[in-house]
Order: C-alpha cells, then sequence, then structure tokens
C-alpha cells in the first residue's frame, strides 16, 4: 500500500477563505505567525516583489530572499463593502484598501476598529499582522 | 491588403433567468445573426465560443454548441478573458480570416449566471482576480471598481452626482432597448434618496444605482472575408483596427489608479491600426459595468482629458445629439451584463447603427464607430474600431 505523502498546506491559513493551498510562498504564512508581513526580494538582480513571489521573470531564477515590510505607506484608495461575497458574509461590513510603499504596494483590509470618519485617500498607514475570528491569518491598515 | 468584415449581428433578449439550457441560449444570438446575414451552417467555416468559466456545469461548450448549432464537422475554439471575451474572440475571428484559414467565422458569447446565487456569483466574479494575495480578503468586482471611484474622485473632484447621470444616460436608452434587462427610468433623486434601492450601499463609494446586473444572454458576430462578404452582404462592416492588451491582475501591481492601462493601450494599438483618433468617432460603445467605469472609459479612449470626462455627461456630449455619443443602447447598465456575451451585443449596436439600422436609437450617419470591452478590473482591454 502506498504511504500518504504529506502536502505543505500551509497557505490555506490566509484569509477569511484561502484559494489557494500549495505555493512555494509557504514561509509567508510562518512569518504571519511570527507577527511579520514579509514580500520577496531577488537577489540576482535585487528586485522588490509584493505580494510575495517564488520566481523572478527578469532573471527567469528562483533565488529569492524575504524582507520585512516595515515604515508606513500612503493610502492609495478603498472601499467599504456591505454586501459580501459567499464565504465573508459573516465579515460585513468591511474596507479593502491599497496602501503605496514607494518601491512596492500592498493590497488588504482596513483594520476594523478604525472609524470610516477617520479614513482618507492620501493619509499614511501601517501594516499589521492580524488574526481573524475564525483562527485564520490575514493583515491589516491601521494607524502609523 | 483584403479586408475583413462584419456580416451579420444577433443577440438574445437578456433577461434575469433564462428558462433553457446553454445549448438553447446560444442558439438565440446565433440564429438572430445567421438570419441577419442570410446564411446558412454550411456558410461558416469554424466557430469560435466565447464565456467566462464556473457560471454553468457544461465544460468544453464549444464543441457542444458546434453540435447544437449545426456546426459540424467545422472546428471550433473557446476564448476566455472574463468580460472580454467575445472581443478577444473578434480578434481571435479576424485572425483565422486574415490568415486565410477561414473565410466565415461565427463569434458566439453567452452566459448564464442565474444558475448560481447573487453571492455565489460575486465570489467567482472576485476569483477573476488575483485568487492568491486578494480574494482571500473578500473582494469582488462593485469593491475593485469603488476603488478606481474613490480615487478618481479624490484626483479630480469627480462626484457621485457625476456618476449618477450616467446611470440617468444608460436608463433614458435602456427604456427604448427591447433586449434590455432593465428598462424602467432612472432620475437623479432615485440616486440621491437614501431611502431609495438604487441609493442603497454596495461597496462605498458605489450604489446598487451605480452598479449593472447580471444577466443571462448571448450573442453572435458572423466574421467574413472581403470577398464573401462582398458575395453575401449589402452593408457590409469592415473591421478597421483592433487593440488588446493586459496588465497586472493585483492592484499592487499597478500604477494607475484613475483610468485602466489595458483600455489605453488597447485603444492606442486600435487607433494606429485605424488611422483614426478619437475625434473621429461617431458613436462609441463603452464597458460601462459600472458608472465610473464610463467615465474612465471617456478619459481612457480621448474622448476627454484626464479628469475631464465629468464634463462630458455633464453637458450630455454623450447622448444621442452630443458630440460624441456613448451607450445609446442603454449600455451594460440597462442591458445587464452577461459576461461572455457582452462584447459581441456592443459590436451588434455599432455594427447596426454603422448600417443606420438602429431605429429609435439610430445617431446621425455614423461613419466610424468603436467599441471598449474590459475583461475583470481591467485585467484585459479590448478596443474594435469599425467603419462602413
Amino acid at each position: 500500500m502506498a504511504e500518504k505523502r504529506e502536502s505543505d498546506e500551509r497557505f490555506k491559513k490566509f484569509g477569511t477563505v484561502s484559494f489557494t493551498s500549495l505555493t512555494k510562498t509557504n514561509a509567508f504564512i510562518d512569518h504571519l505567525e511570527n507577527g511579520k508581513v514579509t514580500g520577496t526580494r531577488c537577489k540576482g538582480c535585487g528586485r522588490v516583489f509584493f505580494p510575495p513571489r517564488a520566481d523572478c521573470f527578469q532573471c527567469l531564477a528562483g533565488n529569492m530572499e524575504w524582507f520585512e515590510v516595515t515604515g508606513s505607506g500612503r493610502l492609495v484608495s478603498f472601499s467599504k463593502l456591505e454586501y459580501g461575497p459567499a464565504g465573508f458574509q459573516d465579515d460585513v461590513p468591511y474596507s479593502i484598501a491599497l496602501l503605496d510603499y514607494g518601491a512596492y504596494k500592498i493590497f488588504g483590509r482596513i483594520a476594523p476598529d478604525l472609524p470610516d470618519a477617520d479614513i482618507a485617500v492620501g493619509m499614511p498607514m501601517k501594516t499589521i499582522v492580524n488574526r481573524l475570528p475564525n483562527g485564520q491569518l490575514n493583515y491589516v491598515f491601521t494607524n502609523p | 491588403m483584403p479586408r475583413v468584415a462584419i456580416i451579420g449581428v444577433g443577440q438574445s433578449e437578456f433577461v434575469r433567468a433564462y428558462p433553457g439550457s446553454v445549448r438553447e441560449l446560444a442558439f438565440e444570438g446565433f440564429k438572430d445573426a445567421m438570419r441577419d446575414a442570410g446564411l446558412t451552417t454550411r456558410d461558416i467555416g469554424a466557430s469560435v465560443v466565447c464565456s467566462a468559466p464556473e457560471y454553468d456545469k457544461q465544460r468544453s461548450p464549444a464543441g457542444v454548441f458546434a453540435e447544437y448549432l449545426g456546426l459540424n464537422p467545422q472546428p471550433t475554439f473557446y476564448v476566455e478573458s472574463l468580460c472580454s471575451s467575445s472581443s478577444m474572440g473578434l480578434r481571435l475571428a479576424y485572425s483565422l480570416v486574415r490568415s486565410g484559414l477561414h473565410e466565415v467565422v461565427a463569434v458566439i458569447g453567452f452566459q448564464k449566471m442565474s444558475e448560481i446565487s447573487s453571492a455565489e456569483s460575486q465570489e467567482r466574479m472576485g476569483r477573476g482576480a488575483d485568487i492568491q494575495w486578494e480574494s482571500p480578503f473578500g473582494t469582488m468586482m462593485p469593491a475593485y471598481y469603488a476603488m478606481y471611484a474613490r480615487a478618481h474622485m479624490a484626483a479630480y473632484g469627480t462626484t457621485l452626482e457625476d456618476l449618477a447621470l450616467i446611470r440617468v444616460k444608460a436608463a433614458t436608452y435602456g427604456q427604448l432597448n427591447d433586449k434590455a434587462v432593465y428598462r424602467k427610468p432612472v432620475t437623479l433623486a432615485n440616486l440621491s434618496n437614501p431611502e431609495d434601492r438604487m441609493a442603497g450601499p454596495v461597496a462605498s463609494p458605489l450604489r446598487v444605482g451605480d452598479c449593472c446586473a447580471n444577466a443571462d444572454g448571448s450573442s453572435c458576430v458572423i466574421v467574413a472575408s472581403e470577398e464573401k462578404a462582398k458575395a453575401f452582404c449589402k452593408k457590409p462592416v469592415w473591421i478597421l483596427g483592433l487593440g488588446a492588451a493586459t496588465t497586472s491582475v493585483n492592484l499592487a501591481g499597478r500604477e494607475v489608479f484613475t483610468g485602466l492601462t489595458a483600455a489605453r493601450e488597447a485603444a492606442r494599438q486600435a487607433f494606429a491600426m485605424a488611422g483614426v483618433g478619437p475625434k473621429e468617432i461617431h458613436v462609441a460603445e463603452v464597458h460601462d459595468c459600472f458608472t465610473i467605469a464610463e467615465m474612465m472609459a471617456y478619459e481612457d479612449l480621448g474622448f476627454a482629458k484626464p479628469g475631464e470626462g465629468k464634463e462630458l455627461i455633464r453637458s450630455r456630449a454623450t447622448y444621442k445629439e452630443g458630440q460624441i455619443p456613448v451607450n445609446v443602447d442603454g449600455g451594460l447598465l440597462s442591458k445587464g451584463h452577461p459576461i461572455g456575451a457582452t462584447g459581441g451585443s456592443q459590436i451588434r449596436t455599432i455594427v447596426l447603427q454603422l448600417r443606420e439600422e438602429a431605429g429609435p436609437i439610430q445617431v446621425k450617419h455614423p461613419e466610424i464607430g468603436l467599441v471598449h470591452n474590459i475583461g475583470g478590473v481591467g485585467l484585459y482591454g479590448n478596443v474594435s474600431i469599425f467603419g462602413r
């Protein structure tokens, strides 16, 4: 009888509902567990990637190192959802947003405790790890 | 250089829930186009079937439709680029005809969205974006476009009332379109009254009235070589320019949030190929899946400078009598948006305009028309230019 192979499905922990289980960027989840949001940098050409990726199309190589997202970015835009897609109805309302860090941008959610009136395009925000009520992990944007 | 023409166009009525199977739905648009062209199935050399996957259970619909539409043993192709699938299908048909491989090609777009719930379809559409890094945050199409709307407002002072004016225009013409799913009038008061359903929040700043409805529908465009077009058709409409482009799927990979770069690049290509500019377009169909999408299209296509799209709608320049009539068939906002069928429906409207067969929505003697069809959140951009 064939031995059952263990598969590394760490990425199933990302977000309210994860649609990906197998990826070469699984270490991202370990970093979230340790309170860090991380991207990748190509050791060959120095190109920086967020979201992190395993492969550099410029060097046609997979020689990456991790870097931690630190400091603050500028809020490019956001939208508050009053209606959720299947699997997300329990999270409503929530706001999705984009932060610009200059060398890269980050797509995510705004921290749920931030009042709507305090959110404006152009404001500085930082990215922090967040544990969801269902035990899953993601990251959110909040005041620096 | 031999030209390529459109010799027949058709579409089904776009409805909330089509009472039949996907092959039967596809037959409706096909039948309409074949009658329009006066062809029999023997005249069709190949078919191209266009839709976005996962709304219905049929895998590989192209082969199934080929049999049902009487197109065996001719070859068939399946093309998918989300909401711009049938414009991408037109691009494939053009290349099949220009290459000489086939003389007449039927481009069949369809979507049956009613087999799943609205929340499920929002989840499917959300997965037309980056499923690894964005979808786990709970994304959906209205929220992505809402982010563009907010960025456009912050950069240019565009207002919610400007967006409402686009919906009012759509409804003005939707009432005249017997193929449209939404045919009721809409006023500014509907969108500004918090008690009104049209003003209900979806994804801020977009309201119910800013969003098109899901629909079931099919469309068909028959593409032919110059020789066949002249033999079969009294009023061929010529394909003058085609543009197609892509951009980063994740918003994090993009640089512009007040317009769609894939649309701008597709427009540049199409204008260059046709040898015309935006001022020479007499009538246009743009991808108004949301009101902000039409506003950005005005600017991405060069009908207005960046940030000045609002002046076009405020001055009614995009109404039927204006300098550049846009979506005078009611647009996606009125017709509904059956993903894979939408591009073919837009092309149908422009072909009817150029043949001067558009009835109550006929623009005065148009000679050049344009179709702007977007897939996903600007992931795919297609711009096509037609002349008579």
